[in-house]
């Protein structure tokens, strides 16, 4: 029974891929849109039974299917593991994505692929639960490879234009990159442990097996290289803004809400390993902290709506990467998904607009929506106070406990947190007073198309911001459901914060920092009604952060062009020598041929004679030489 | 028998056959008729046969000679297919040359 519940959970989505890659165009628009949302929502409904489930007993499911792999003393099994952890993350990874699957049957309704994208939805789903339900790091890796697979059929899902494929392939290579160093990192474990099923791992430790530490440092150095990758960290986060090439819920979905949390999702599944080294920990704080600050502040001067998002997305991301390094994995869990529940929102929200203004994204040409997006600027509105961390929305807690746990461990990491948050807000203000206040700044044309999204769009939209409202309510500092019921998969307790007054002064510290960056946005963008410049106008400071400090121009620079370097020089140089030499021997053996045929002329006679000598030779040389 | 070894002496049968067959294949290198080619194959294949028998009566088993006989009968069959060769060859060059056949080199 369960085994049969979790197959259905983990292969509902799959089949709706097969049904809609291969009958998706003969369904027609409507039913591929209505079975995709369906295969999700049987996932989610599995999900929701398995989570009340284990939340009662507090017994993983386990779901052993067969032995995959047998080496003398290795065995890997082809099994699934239905714990607190893999359950919450697939509660809010089948609940988004059946919301954005619902959303996307009305935002991609004239795409003449529809079928293909709720096809490939769906199997980003199914290679999601797979990663999250895997019992093994082999398992997860599987997934991870799926995940990235969609990702990059989504990001290039209008593969008509060139830039959009060149987007796809950069976060598929990127992820690459990373993707090498997880396999590593599993190598390495595998060697460490003889096994690379978490739980063996886990009770190896806890009978005193012996380890490496240095070797389990490098494992978990490549672990979060991988990490890293796939959820866009310092060095590897250059992809993900270029991925908002996909259609919105796709950088809802995958861009936002659940794949790029799969690195959170990895570190915390292995915490009990990253316990035991703590130089990791510090590397992944400090890359962490820098990676949030450096993309805030690449988000305070970006004018395209999806690129603030995506920025803010990788900020956020720093801030978990920040929370895990600081052992504090159930704060990160918890920033994970009050995250996911307000950015899936925002980027829906903007999705809306977007769809609006008829793929206008350059909020320059925005403005004066709030008149008629009712609905989508107050969902977008109680998002933007979530994500600015304003009490009582849920990213005030979250956030709050990230920097309050950086306060006690390092001030550096707090203040560096504490300048991304404020930027944070800042930006996100400043993206929704061009969005919504002041009067519209596009074309007549569009001025007369302006409409509030048909109520597919509005729904999703509503229950996400009723989750960005309350999710804080999960853990509330001091009294936290989310703390207790991680509990069993933590190697270490969580940290409880007394609420004495540095706590106090941290939180007003906190929402002051987020009511400056407001007020800055708002004297700016409301008072002095400012409107960016031009591409063109752009100077100084702004400019280095508009282009991105320059990051992908200096990856173009001392990673790309060496690598196309080489690649000529191999073109040029190598390949025509070799391919010379071969070509010569060729033509050695055909010239031989044409002289050597000239000896076969017919005669008998001259062939007698040079049999003659052929025997009289080997005689020769079997009687004199010899 | 083996009197008669004794008054000629083995090495003068091996001296003989050597001289057949090099006869032969001069013969056979030296000629263009088709006719004395192969008169001159026969000889070198009896230049064997002599051996054979030769060194079957030196070391007194009859293997020698059986193998004489065989050979004898496989170099009569030969004899008459080649010969039929020939006799084509004849009607269709009007000689037997062996320069006529350079065409068959194909």
């Amino acid at each position: 029974m369960e085994t049969n519940l979790a197959l259905l959970l983990l292969f509902a989505p799959f089949a709706g891929f097969l049904i809609n890659v291969f009958f998706g165009k003969k369904l027609g628009r409507n039913a591929s849109g209505i079975l995709g949302t369906l295969a999700v929502t049987v996932s989610f409904a599995a999900t929701l039974f398995f989570f009340l489930q284990v939340m009662n007993t507090k017994v993983p499911v386990m779901v052993n299917l067969f032995e995959w792999l047998k080496l003398a003393n290795f065995t890997v099994n082809f099994s699934f593991q239905l714990d607190q952890l893999s359950l919450l993350w697939l509660m809010f990874v089948t609940g988004i994505g059946t919301l954005i699957h619902m959303y996307s049957i009305s935002y991609m309704h004239d795409d003449e692929n529809m079928h293909k994208f709720f096809a490939y939805l769906n199997l980003f789903v199914f290679f999601m639960i797979t990663l999250v339900m895997g019992s093994n790091l082999l398992i997860m890796f599987i997934g991870w490879e799926g995940v990235g697979l969609c990702s990059y059929l989504l990001i290039g899902f209008w593969y008509k234009n060139q830039s959009y494929n060149d987007a796809a392939k950069k976060a598929f290579i990127m992820n690459r990159i990373g993707d090498l160093g997880f396999l590593i990192g599993i190598f390495i474990l595998a060697y460490l442990f003889h096994s690379v099923e978490y739980d063996m791992m886990k009770t190896e430790l806890a009978n005193g097996w012996p380890v490496d530490k240095t070797w389990l440092g490098i494992a978990m150095l490549c672990l979060f290289i991988g990490a890293c990758g796939k959820s866009a960290q310092i060095p590897l986060y250059t992809w993900l803004p270029d991925a908002m090439a996909g259609p919105t819920p796709v950088s809802a979905l995958i861009h936002a809400a659940t794949m790029v949390t799969a690195g959170i999702f990895m570190i915390t599944r292995l915490n009990f390993l990253f316990n035991l080294t703590p130089d990791v920990l510090e590397i992944i704080a400090v890359v962490g902290a820098v990676t949030s600050l450096v993309a805030a502040s690449i988000g305070l001067v970006q004018n395209d709506i999806k690129k603030v998002l995506a920025y803010s997305t990788v900020s956020q991301l720093g801030l978990m990467f920040l929370a895990l390094g600081l052992g504090a994995y159930e704060i990160a869990v918890f920033h994970v998904i009050t995250h996911a529940f307000f950015k899936a929102c925002l980027f829906l929200g903007s999705g809306s607009v977007i769809h609006t203004l008829h793929g206008e994204q350059d909020m320059r040409n925005m403005g004066g929506l709030r008149k008629v997006m009712k609905i989508t600027f107050i969902t977008f509105l109680i998002s933007t106070l979530a994500i600015s961390g304003l009490p009582p929305f849920s990213g005030f807690f979250s956030k709050d406990e990230i920097l309050m746990t950086a306060f006690h461990h390092n001030k550096v990491l707090w203040i560096i947190g504490s300048l991304a948050s404020i930027m944070t807000a800042f930006y996100m203000f400043r993206l929704l007073y061009l969005t919504f206040y002041k009067d519209f700044r596009g074309t007549e044309e569009q001025k007369h198309h302006l409409h509030e999204s048909p109520s597919l769009i509005t729904f999703p939209l509503i229950v996400l911001a009723i989750l960005a409202f309350v999710g804080g309510a999960i853990s509330l500092p001091g009294m936290s459901w989310l703390n207790e019921y991680l509990a069993p998969v933590m190697a270490k307790p969580a940290e409880h914060h007394h609420l004495g007054n540095t706590e106090y002064m941290l939180m007003g510290i906190a929402v002051a920092g987020a009511l400056i960056g407001i007020g800055i946005a708002y004297a700016k963008y409301i008072k002095r009604g400012e409107v960016p410049p031009a591409d063109a106008e752009i100077t100084g400071v702004t400019n280095v952060l508009y282009n991105k400090y320059y990051v992908d121009e200096i990856y173009t620079a001392i990673i790309v062009k060496p690598i196309y370097a080489i690649g000529s020089f191999f073109k040029n140089v190598i390949e025509v020598a070799l391919s010379g030499l071969v070509f010569g021997l060729g033509r050695a053996a055909t010239l031989l041929g044409n002289e050597g045929k000239t000896i076969q002329n017919g005669s008998v006679g001259f062939y007698l004679l040079v049999f003659v000598l052929g025997v009289c030779s080997i005689l020769g040389y079997i009687f004199l030489v010899k | 028998m083996e009197n008669i070894l004794q008054q000629v002496g083995i090495d003068n049968y091996i001296y003989l056959s050597t001289l057949l067959f090099c006869v032969g294949i001069f013969g056979v290198l030296y000629r263009r008729n088709a006719i004395v080619m192969f008169m001159s194959i026969e000889i070198m294949l009896n230049a064997v046969n002599l051996l054979l028998v030769a060194f079957s009566t030196y070391h007194q088993d009859a293997a020698g000679q059986v193998f004489v006989f065989f050979s004898m009968a496989v170099a009569a069959a030969e004899v008459a297919v080649g010969l039929a060769i020939l006799v084509a060859v004849y009607r269709n060059h009007n000689g037997i040359d062996i320069d006529n056949l350079k065409k068959l080199k194909g």
